[in-house]
């Protein structure tokens, strides 16, 4: 009996929101399997895990400041993915944002009463994660090298940039030659929001996919980035030009991930360290997909992964639970959300049951 | 002022009785969390941090609880977790990693009530305190062994030109030229801690440039098994790595935790708890080496055992005059000896040292 894959007809427009629920809910009983198996009391674990950081608002701000870089640079990556541009390198523009972010920090450091600084290390990091995302821009428009490679490269230089400036020129003075940066001044750190960690920044970082959502689906701009990705012929047809829309998407999303470089060095690291970021601009590539390359679909998505952070850190302090067990959460949420996504997509035919395709079965190989 | 000094000081003895009466028993223990940069794993820094944490609840038994969190990143992560073991009603928190620092001044400041222990940073609060452990005493001990194991050339894994690095590669090359003056230490930097890749690949190419035995200052076990694969000699980090690499260990630092955080912990539990800064070698016990390996030969041992006791005794200094620079200038004169201050700022190199 042969088994084959087929695409099934009649894929209603809802499943991809049916899917990730279920995917959750897959993960839910199957961490509570897991729990149980290494020892641990499955409810109780699971309650530190899922439940207990959302039930105080000092630890919901805390998800907010977790959650608030991915959703903003996944919004950003989003619009490329949709035209077919593979942009990796959120990783590096979030760096070079920061380095250009800290740079106008340092320089004016001794100034600490400029209502300007802040809004200027802003605009410094938005481009500087934009002239990281032009150099595979550049490559792919004139040259047609790949920006998967690219972008990705140039994450290791931007990090190593960061390294050598803190172990050189910008290293703290009064640091004991520590690989730090001066702390920022007051003027030059976003203010906090009520006795918790969460930033302007942050609740900007939450408008963004809003406002890209309002763009996108009321623009020309958004039509012609998703008529670029979904048909280039159709789309060349029209007079869209394919490179105007790998220039537009790739500074967007590395104009995002550097201002949120701006918003963590800020916020709530206040100084450059040779790493500032956790890898949140290669997390917020899965939750641009986890939210279906849809901004709104990317807030939820970026709560629940900060989720599985904050709740992997409550589930060792309450339970013990080892920290590789939030890798293997995180593991299983992806998995289940391939693997339903594959399952509504497609449907499984075996040779020889009646079939809903039509197409004359393949003739079998001649020796050849 | 004097009225002031005696009311404080009242206030304080009473606090401090109230405290020691209310803290620990075992129906109520006393909480202790400690933050991890690593795994625990079964080797290296924060392995032996465990240790330390483990050592530390057995001494205590039932006095105390303690959590920790593993893994945490020394970004906006950090203050995260610090802050969750405070709420989790900690009452003695420990954060094991340089990076911990700025991020626990910030959360001892919002919670005067806590008391933290910081590692190897150099901030002090009235509730915050910093410990570190003079690794460096350790590595002169491996220098005196390299003097008389080695042909002359040594090659040394390191991890980032910090202070402490930077001060362990020295007193190693102090050590050892001691022994043969001609002796150089090459050193490659691997930008990590922890890489076992990287870390191989460096010992390779130190051997390949004519090193006979490897020094590391990196967590992974990839340099001594280097080492008894091409049939060279190597000294272990933070845990005994002995098992690694049988013939090619001569010894480990080991990086001893528990009386540290035994004491500490007694006396936050007693309510005698002050902020410190503390810098413990391997008098304390803070600094061990492991047992000689089977090739370290009885001339080299008898340099060890003999370095090991005057340091421990405090007769051998060693950042101790003359020494000088890779340039030949004389840093410190003959008769002096680099203050703790000096030391913790380090940014040069000792002559022989090719970094």
């Amino acid at each position: 009996m042969r088994i084959r894959i087929e695409s099934r007809r009649s894929a209603s427009r809802l499943l991809p929101w049916i899917t990730p629920p279920f995917a959750v809910a897959a993960t839910v009983v199957a961490s509570a399997v897991v729990f149980a198996a290494m020892g641990y009391a499955p409810a109780r674990t699971l309650f530190a895990f899922f439940v207990a950081p959302l039930l105080s608002v000092q630890s919901l701000a805390e998800l907010a400041l977790k959650a608030g870089p991915l959703v903003m640079i996944a919004a950003g990556l989003a619009t490329g993915f949709r035209a077919n541009v593979w942009n990796i390198g959120a990783e590096g523009q979030l760096t070079m944002g920061a380095i250009a972010a800290g740079g106008v920090a340092l320089a004016f450091w001794d100034d600490d009463t400029a209502r300007w600084i802040l809004p200027a290390m802003c605009v410094a990091a938005v481009l500087g994660g934009m002239v990281w995302a032009a150099i595979p821009a550049f490559l792919k428009t004139r040259f047609g090298v790949n920006e998967i490679l690219t972008s990705l490269m140039l994450t290791y230089v931007a990090s190593l940039t960061l390294t050598s400036l803190v172990f050189g020129p910008w290293k703290d003075p009064e640091g004991f030659n520590f690989p730090q940066s001066r702390m920022f001044n007051d003027a030059e750190t976003l203010p906090a929001v009520a006795g918790t960690r969460v930033t302007i920044g942050t609740i900007l970082s939450f408008l963004v996919p809003l406002g890209l959502w309002v763009v996108t689906r009321y623009s020309i701009v958004g039509f012609e980035i998703k008529a670029v990705g979904l048909a280039p012929a159709a789309a060349r047809y029209a007079g869209f030009s394919e490179s105007r829309t790998v220039w537009l998407v790739l500074l967007l999303g590395g104009g995002l991930a550097g201002l949120a470089g701006a918003f963590e060095v800020a916020g709530p690291i206040g100084q450059l360290i040779p790493q500032i970021t956790p890898g949140y601009g290669f997390t917020a590539i899965i939750v641009a997909f986890l939210g279906r390359l849809h901004p709104l679909g990317i807030i939820p998505a970026g709560l629940l992964v900060a989720l599985s952070y904050l709740g992997g850190e409550a589930a060792q302090v309450d339970t013990g639970l080892p920290r590789a067990a939030t890798g293997l959460v995180q593991g299983m949420l992806l998995f289940f959300l391939l693997a339903s996504d594959f399952v509504a997509r497609y449907r499984l035919a075996f040779a020889g049951t009646h079939s809903a395709d039509v197409r004359p079965a393949r003739p079998k190989a001649a020796a050849t | 002022m004097q009225r002031r000094t005696l009311l404080i000081s009242a206030t304080t003895a009473f606090g401090a009785r109230l405290a020691g009466a209310r803290r620990a028993n075992a129906a109520n223990p006393f909480k202790v969390g400690f933050v991890y940069v690593g795994p625990i794993g079964d080797l290296g820094w924060t392995y032996q941090h465990d240790q330390g944490r483990l050592a530390m609840q057995k001494e205590l038994g039932e006095a105390v609880s303690t959590q920790y969190v593993e893994n945490v990143g020394e970004g906006p992560d950090a203050e995260r977790v610090i802050r969750q073991l405070v709420s989790g009603g900690n009452q003695l928190i420990y954060t094991t990693s340089f990076g911990y620092m700025n991020p626990t001044e910030r959360v001892a400041k919002a919670s005067p009530a806590v008391e933290f222990e910081q590692a190897t940073g150099y901030k002090t609060l009235p509730n915050m305190a910093e410990y570190n452990s003079r690794f460096y005493e350790g590595r002169a001990v491996c220098g005196a062994i390299a003097g008389h194991m080695s042909k002359g050339v040594v090659g040394y894994v390191a991890s980032f030109p910090i202070p402490e690095v930077v001060m362990g590669i020295n007193a190693f090359t102090l050590a050892a030229r001691k022994v043969n003056p001609n002796f150089q230490t090459k050193v490659i930097w691997v930008n990590t801690w922890f890489d076992p890749g990287r870390e191989s690949d460096a010992a390779k190419s130190l051997i390949d440039q004519g090193a006979d035995i490897l020094a590391q200052h990196t967590d992974s076990p990839a340099v001594i098994q280097t080492a008894e694969a091409r049939g060279v000699f190597g000294f272990g980090q933070s845990s005994d790595m002995s098992r690694f690499g049988e013939k090619a260990t001569l010894t480990s630092i080991v990086d001893n935790w528990a009386p540290y955080y035994i004491d500490r912990t007694k006396l936050a539990i007693t309510g005698k708890w002050k902020t410190d800064s503390v810098w413990w070698g391997i008098k304390e016990g803070m600094v061990q080496l492991a047992p000689w390996g089977p090739s370290v030969t009885e001339e080299a041992r008898a340099a060890a055992e003999d370095s090991k006791n005057r340091i421990a005794a405090g007769t051998l200094l060693p950042f101790a005059g003359p020494i000088k620079d890779q340039k030949g200038a004389v840093k410190v004169a003959d008769g002096k000896a680099m203050s703790d201050d000096e030391l913790l700022k380090m940014n040069w190199y000792v002559e022989g040292v090719q970094a």
